[in-house]
């Protein structure tokens, strides 16, 4: 597990601007809590994106300066926020209209685990613990055309997010269709994930090292190009 | 004449019977019907069942409701917030039912009673803890859930400008969970910040339509906190 301690991985927000470069034009996203969120302040200045929350705002702007806060405007992590010119507000019914009827084109959430199947645990680690609270969490993960999550690749206890199969509570099964880690974007296939970028200076070995479910470098993989862009 | 404007909270709410399911709007402190929970609270009416996003926020409103015992059971999608303090006592005492909902299905559930849809199926939740022991189908090839309307003796609701005939408009993200539950109870009472004349409000802007109201009371405290 000290394999990686000596290459440059990823910061919280290096995450964040990768996935942006891959949002395109158009699209309608919902940027789940947690490192997903940072993607809002990243986005690509010449493409248009409608940004939903799910508290019923579609085309949400980036958060106020401290002297322009409106307390009417907040988002689903009850941050203040802005409206972009063409924004709507909507009601919750109709919110997850847009959640479940298939006009998300892009969910981007945050994960406890993420399995090589596919599924995703990210609303509690535990049933047992105190009151879990699920939020939107399985309506997007259920709901929207893409699952794309942004995680660390290790716990801080330096064990993998990425499993063979949660052993967290799941919140959907087999939805998840790209990873973005501290690490590497990977692709669940069933059994294994498919390694589509993977860090510069970071061996095939030293990946499949701290990661918890086989790994495979297939005609996909582009290199040892991840957080180039 | 219709006028559906009351003088208080507790001439709106009138009797309100003990095991109440109720409905109450907001979304972190935008939207909530604060005035119209503190006369639910100088009702008495216990034994309640209380539906909101949350589970309330420090020792205010909802979570005053919670600390004086009068509520039975929590349905809500989200308990925590960023001071879920008199929820967490309660519920780790064993002194309170919860059943978390995910929040599209919440506001589905609601919606679907307000629509007369007695059930219905979805795909959120599927293979997970909350889809525990409920009844499934395959449609189209994917699996689906079934979830029950949550129909409510009582909504509670805030809305920006309000009307005599209870026509309806809210502010921004105050309009959250608030529409729909006025179409989901017995009785909907809501508070609104500003009174305005039959005709004043453009009828291709009014939301909720009077005819999802049946009492108004004017509480106009400006703005939410912003803490």
């Amino acid at each position: 597990m000290t394999l990686h301690t000596h290459i440059q991985s990823l910061t919280r927000s290096a995450i964040a601007a990768r996935i942006a470069c891959d949002i395109e034009e158009g699209w309608c996203v919902n940027l789940g809590i947690g490192i997903p969120t940072l993607v809002a302040n990243v986005l690509p200045q010449d493409r248009e994106i409608v940004l939903h929350s799910e508290n019923g705002i579609l085309g949400m702007g980036p958060a106020p300066a401290q002297d322009s806060i409106d307390p009417w405007l907040v988002n689903a992590g009850k941050e203040f926020v802005t409206l972009l010119d063409g924004g709507a507000f909507i009601s919750q019914s109709d919110s997850f209209v847009v959640v479940r009827g298939g006009h998300l084109d892009l969910c981007v959430l945050g994960a406890f685990e993420v399995a090589a199947n596919g599924d995703i645990a990210n609303w509690t680690t535990s049933l047992a613990s105190s009151a879990p609270a699920v939020g939107g969490a399985m309506d997007l993960a259920a709901g929207a055309r893409r699952i794309w999550v942004a995680m660390e690749h290790l716990t801080r206890k330096g064990t993998s997010r990425l499993t063979r199969d949660c052993s967290m509570p799941i919140t959907a099964a087999g939805v998840v269709s790209r990873i973005y880690t501290s690490h590497a974007l990977l692709e669940p296939c069933g059994d294994h994930f498919q390694v589509i970028e993977s860090l510069s200076g970071l061996s095939c070995e030293a990946l499949q090292a701290i990661t918890d479910a086989p790994l495979v470098f297939g005609e996909a993989w582009r290199g040892a190009t991840y957080g180039d862009k | 004449m219709i006028d559906k404007f009351h003088t208080s909270a507790a001439d709106a709410l009138g009797h309100v019977e003990d095991g109440s399911t109720v409905l109450i709007g907001g979304f972190g402190a935008v939207g909530q019907p604060l005035a119209l929970i503190d006369g639910l609270i100088e009702n008495g009416a216990r034994d309640l069942t209380i539906v909101a996003n949350n589970a309330g926020v420090g020792r205010e409103g909802l979570a005053r409701l919670l600390e004086l015992r009068r509520v039975r059971k929590v349905i809500c999608s989200f308990p925590r917030s960023s001071d879920p303090v008199v929820f967490e006592e309660l519920y780790n005492a064993g002194l309170l039912e919860l059943e978390i909902v995910p929040q599209g299905t919440l506001a589905e559930r609601m919606r679907a009673a307000g629509a007369g849809i007695p059930a219905f199926f979805t795909p959120t939740a599927v293979g997970t803890a909350l889809a525990g022991g409920k009844e499934t189908r395959t449609i189209d090839g994917r699996e689906h859930v079934l979830e029950y309307a949550l129909k409510a003796d009582i909504a509670l609701v805030e809305a920006w400008q309000a009307d005599r005939w209870g026509n309806l408009t809210y502010r921004r993200s105050g309009r959250n969970f608030n529409p729909v539950m006025a179409t989901a109870a017995e009785r909907t009472i809501v508070q609104t910040q500003h009174m305005v004349g039959l005709g004043a409000l453009d009828p291709e802007a009014i939301v909720t339509p009077g005819v999802f109201v049946d009492a108004v009371i004017h509480v106009p405290y400006g703005d939410p906190p912003t803490f």
